[in-house]
């Protein structure tokens, strides 16, 4: 596997030659203030000879171009080098999204944490800058070089050789140096920052426990240490960094003095004109420009190799489930049978299903019970092909489930479960998305099913209202509800509800499972659910116990024969209605 | 250029270091000056009057003495620079954490928490800049052309006029442009953010995508909405880099101007070349630093925007009586009286709250009397106000009609962190802190040994668990660490109610954990706590409240039924309804 850098070019491949007339553009602008600058002390010098007019005229025109050029080419380059970065991003995120889709959910089942995900977008949002600010300075730095050697070396090679070497000191060598003095402290800042943080986060999430237990003060004082030894590793990377500044521009200095005092020999000797003499001092200052950004180049590349090393990590991974090379036809019947199933996620680790045994014939309605890490989540995960199985079969309409496509075998099945997510945009777009198709009437009538429309249309904007981070907040009911119509839209013939009453109170898990009866009616259902209520309708009840089925029966038989159903059903109605 | 007066009067500002980071700076800019006027009479005696090495060493090693000069200069003014902005960063961190601890959980509920988070992190960090580079850039920006021009008047006043007529239109376009731009580009920022909210949104979909077959679509999706974001915003970056383009005109043609000029001067002899040359080394340096604060221009709008939001939770007063030093009674404080158990009897007289002023009252005339030992159960149906009156109880917010007696001692006379000693407090969802599992349950008792901190374990049925994880009590917890069960989480708060052994004790009962074991042990280890001590349960079971003292029933912020189970149970009351909600066959 190459290196992270190496495939992150590989990424932006397709903008090469943006990159180039990019970087071109940003060579041009430094070039410019060389040009003008030096013709500026060719100008000058060459009027101190007190010439004719006309002897002046190049050089006037010269400074007039550069003048002028300068400002022209940053404006393009900046121009060029956004669009660029726009186009980075664009590609990063279709490559990162196309890479993970096969992968989901499987591969997130890690990054369930919203600040995980959150993570990834600022991982790609750090990359987008990989051209701007890692890989266009040094080769912008790297032209110029070019040009000042060019330039120094008609005069004098050994001219070009001493201004050379100070750029390459102050351009890489003190880069270099910083970074490995820095790297120390540069972790350390990393793990005080998070654990500073994390204190700023238990202040304000936990405040009320704080509070409650006097602990406020403690931890005010715990977050001041925290931060002043913060401080204190701030303030050794500022020294670093005003040590590595200051030594860039005393490098600026001594390389002046070093072509200066290099060039007074030779046009004592005749070898060089001393009309040149103010050109080459101030070619030697006006070429450091080009070096200037890279310090911080050096510290944007170890960021990018380190969201990128993490980016291709995630996307690395193997697919849970491939699709087969040539897909079984969708069945005529959807008879589901399990026979001795057994699920591990990890080769070799504890099993989270074993020795699953049920059928659900075509129609048929089916609750799965259980506490929660009894394996309930992953029965679904095996069924909607987000994980395989390893042993035992799963036989749908007579087939193995894994000859079936997953996309084909996931078009027969509608979901209604604990997280549904609304997307930020309309409740039409969110019901839409099940069925682009639906007509207005199809819409309504899911809506209405599912006991949301008068909701909808009784808001401002109707089924145009946005929901979600910028919109209108729903309750949990309404978003079950919604997501409930949205399994009404996509119509399939196999429902699978899991956990479709969790996080609700009582009274609004009575509305949900009515809005649910609709739905249920004439489809091959499997409830699954920890909350034993609306069970007495199916017609069997598996209860799932670390892994295996510890009982199964139909509602009343098992809460007759008082075993660990019962225990779970006693425990749940000893609860008072509100109980959310 | 903004410069908020609210940001430089309200953050302490450390006069001291920021002046020497500014002192500093004008100070390399003198240097820079003599530089320059070195090197000009350098290049001027060899190349007119033909001198050699020798005859201009001196002067060399000037410059070599000033560059090492300014080398240090520079080091120190970012060294000065970084002390202004830590102890800026420093104070306002503690102020902020202070004033939200006062605040307290009502401020910080819900979705607000986020913002807050961001602030307190992000928005503290922001000022960095804010401090680091814009404002001593400021100064310099209005210093250092000063000072370069005061050396360049004497020498040649035309080259002075011609610096000193540009110079204000660096600043006036930075403003012209710069304020119409900058709305702009704000606005693309903005919908930078929504682009990668999009983003997120989609990522944290994907799951739902693919149960509706949608998952591949939204490749296109992206790559649509990316695209536009990048037409859209171009079309505004191509006015908002007209503003880096007349900047760098101004200078540049300036310099060019100061070039043809001192050169036209020199052909006909008004001038001397040494002092020409002098003039256009000056020419860039006198730029320089407007063209530097227009580089740091944002980092100065993105601090006044973060100053904004900081200053607007400084602003917000506290709920009263939750502050250190407010009045009090020093002898009515629990100090004496409550850590010995004998709590007197807690008393609501007639008690109203509201959160907010727009809120609809959240408890409406409520009185009830807690006698000491005695267990109170509160139920209602949700938003009845059984959490105000946990709130209240545990201060963190205070009536806003009637009182809350201990004894005779109205609770606004006792300062509130001295009322807490008294009580311990059980949430529903207790927080778990970013620390060890030790750490977790000492938040009961800070100097508990470890023996105790295990005694308190024991008692909760924390401590089997406990031992199993990887480390043990010293098991890191949280988002980095080892995960724990809500069944595990209640237990560890149980743990920290075990250790402070307080007489009052604030319950707010955990729904229904399917697990029967667990459940069990929760149980066991609740029905120890309550041993011994006065209890406020805000109950959810029904054997919780068959045990229970006394059960006030709350709705809609009122008291409409109290008494004991049995009691309730024979009225058509609304407690019959919730008791019965669940009953077998009581389904629709």
């Amino acid at each position: 596997m190459k290196g992270p850098g190496w495939r992150l070019m590989r990424l932006a491949e397709p903008f090469s030659r943006r990159m180039v007339l990019a970087a071109f553009l940003g060579f041009a602008t430094v070039a410019s203030g060389i040009g003008l600058m030096t013709t500026s002390a060719y100008l000058i010098a060459r009027a101190a000879l007190q010439p004719s007019i006309v002897d002046l005229q190049i050089a006037i025109a010269g400074v007039r171009f550069f003048g002028i050029a300068r400002g022209g080419a940053r404006y393009l380059e900046r121009y060029a080098s956004h669009d660029l970065t726009f186009r980075l991003l664009a590609r990063l995120r279709t490559w990162f999204y196309t890479r993970l889709e096969p992968l989901a959910p499987a591969r997130l089942m890690a990054f369930r944490s919203g600040d995980l995900l959150a993570r990834i977008v600022a991982d790609v949002e750090t990359l987008e800058n990989f051209y701007l600010r890692v890989l266009a300075p040094p080769a912008v730095a790297l032209l110029t070089a070019v040009l000042a050697g060019i330039l120094l070396g008609s005069f004098d090679v050994r001219l070009a050789a001493v201004l050379l070497s100070f750029l390459l000191l102050a351009g890489a060598g003190l880069p270099l140096l910083a970074r490995s003095l820095g790297r120390g402290a540069g972790q350390r800042l990393v793990g005080v920052r998070a654990d500073l943080n994390a204190q700023l986060v238990d202040g304000i999430q936990g405040v009320a426990d704080l509070l409650a237990f006097d602990a406020g003060h403690r931890h005010l004082l715990r977050i001041q240490s925290t931060s002043r030894a913060l401080g204190v590793l701030q303030g050794r990377m500022a020294r670093l960094g005003g040590f590595q500044g200051a030594l860039t521009g005393l490098l600026m200095n001594l390389a002046t003095l070093a072509v200066v005092t290099a060039a007074i020999p030779l046009v004592r000797a005749g070898w060089l004109d001393g009309v040149y003499l103010a050109l080459l001092a101030v070619a030697a200052i006006s070429s450091f420009e080009a070096v200037l950004p890279l310090p911080q180049a050096f510290q944007y590349l170890d960021n990018s190799l380190e969201a990128a090393r993490r980016l291709f990590e995630i996307v690395d991974a193997e697919p849970a489930v491939i699709d087969p090379p040539r897909p079984a036809p969708v069945p005529a019947r959807l008879d589901l049978r399990f026979e001795g199933l057994r699920v591990a996620y990890e080769p070799g680790g504890p099993p989270a299903l074993d020795g699953i045994d049920f059928s659900l014939p075509q129609g048929g309605q089916l609750a799965v019970v259980g506490p929660s890490g009894s394996g309930k989540s992953t029965l679904i995960h095996v069924l909607l092909r987000f994980w395989d199985y390893q042993q035992g079969h799963v036989l749908l309409g007579g087939r193995e489930l894994r000859e079936y496509g997953q996309e084909e075998l996931r078009h027969l099945i509608a979901v209604v479960s604990q997280q549904t997510h609304l997307f930020n945009a309309t409740i039409r777009e969110n019901l839409l998305l099940a069925r682009p198709e639906a007509t207005e009437a199809e819409m309504r009538q899911a809506a209405e099913q599912a006991g949301i429309h008068d909701f909808a249309s009784g808001l401002p904007d109707g089924y145009d209202t946005w929901i979600g981070e910028q919109g209108l907040r729903l309750s949990g009911g309404e978003r079950q509800r919604l997501a409930i119509a949205r399994a009404i839209l996509k119509d399939a013939p196999i429902l699978l509800l899991d956990e479709p009453t969790a996080n609700l109170d009582a009274l609004t898990e009575r509305q949900v499972l009515a809005g649910l009866r609709a739905l249920m009616a004439g489809r091959t259902t499997l409830l699954v659910t920890h909350r034993l209520a609306g069970l007495e309708p199916t017609d069997q009840v598996l209860v799932l116990r670390q892994g295996r089925i510890a009982e199964r029966g139909r509602h009343e038989d098992l809460l007759e024969q008082g075993g660990f159903y019962r225990r779970m059903w006693d425990l749940q109605h000893q609860v008072l209605a509100d109980a959310a | 250029m903004k410069l908020d007066a609210r940001l430089l009067e309200r953050t302490r500002l450390p006069r001291l270091a920021l002046g020497l980071s500014i002192s500093l700076g004008l100070l390399g800019g003198i240097v820079t000056v003599g530089q320059a006027w070195l090197l000009s009479r350098v290049i001027s005696r060899v190349f007119l009057a033909g001198d050699g090495l020798p005859q201009v060493g001196q002067f060399l090693l000037g410059f070599l003495l000033l560059s090492f000069a300014r080398a240090g200069l520079a080091w120190g003014a970012e060294v000065a620079a970084h002390r202004t902005a830590d102890r800026v960063k420093q104070d306002l961190r503690s102020r902020l954490v202070t004033r939200l601890l006062a605040l307290g959980p009502i401020y910080a509920r819900g979705e607000r928490s986020g913002e807050l988070a961001n602030t307190l992190v992000e928005g503290i960090e922001a000022l960095d800049a804010y401090f680091r580079q814009y404002l001593p850039q400021l100064a310099l920006a209005a210093l250092v052309p000063l000072t370069v021009l005061l050396f360049v008047l004497p020498l040649d006043w035309i080259s002075a006029l011609v610096l000193l007529v540009t110079a204000p239109l660096l600043p006036l376009f930075m403003m012209l442009i710069g304020s119409a731009a900058d709305a702009l580009t704000r606005q693309q920022w903005a919908s930078l953010s929504r682009m990668s909210a999009h983003f997120l949104d989609v990522l944290q979909g994907l799951s739902t995508l693919k149960h509706l077959g949608r998952s591949r679509e939204q490749i296109q999706a992206i790559a649509r909405v990316s695209d536009r974001f990048r037409q859209t915003t171009m079309g505004v970056l191509r006015i908002a880099f007209l503003s880096a383009l007349v900047l760098e005109m101004v200078a540049t043609i300036s310099t060019a101007i100061v070039a043809v000029q001192v050169g036209l001067r020199l052909l006909y002899g008004h001038l001397s070349f040494e002092q020409a040359f002098f003039a256009l080394l000056l020419a860039p340096e006198f730029y320089l630093p407007l063209r530097l604060l227009g580089t740091r221009f944002h980092a100065g709008i993105e601090g006044v925007a973060a100053a904004e939001r900081i200053f607007d939770i400084l602003d917000t007063p506290p709920p009263q009586g939750a502050m250190r030093g407010e009045p009090r009674d020093p002898g009515l404080g629990p100090a004496g009286l409550l850590q010995q158990r004998n709590l007197p009897a807690v008393r609501f007289h007639d008690v109203h709250a509201a959160y907010g002023a727009g809120e609809a009252p959240a408890l409406q005339g409520v009185s009830f009397q807690l006698a000491p030992g005695e267990k109170v159960a509160v139920v209602g149906p949700s938003g009845a106000g059984k959490t105000t009156v946990a709130y209240l109880l545990l201060r963190f917010m205070e009536p806003s009609g009637g009182a809350i007696l201990a004894g005779e001692t109205p609770l606004s006379r006792v300062a509130a962190e001295e009322w807490r000693q008294a009580l311990s407090w059980v949430p529903q969802n207790p927080y778990l802190f970013h620390g060890t599992v030790a750490e977790n349950i000492r938040l009961g008792r800070p100097g508990a040994t470890m023996d105790e901190v295990a005694w308190a374990a024991r008692q909760a049925h924390a401590h089997s668990f406990v031992e199993a994880l990887p480390a043990g009590y010293g098991t890191l917890i949280g988002e980095r660490g080892a995960r724990l069960s809500g069944g595990e989480a209640q237990r560890l708060a149980l743990a920290r109610a075990f250790l402070k052994d307080s007489p009052l004790l604030i319950l707010d009962e955990a729904t229904a954990n399917l697990d029967p074991e667990t459940e069990g042990l929760v149980q066991d280890a609740l029905v120890r706590l309550l041993e011994r001590r006065t209890a406020l349960i805000i109950a959810h079971r029904l054997n919780t409240v068959y045990r229970a003292d006394r059960i006030l029933v709350l709705d809609q912020g009122r008291i409409v039924e109290e008494g004991r189970h049995e009691e309730l149970l024979q009225r058509e009351g609304l407690y019959r309804r919730l008791a019965g909600a669940y009953a077998p066959g009581g389904m629709p």
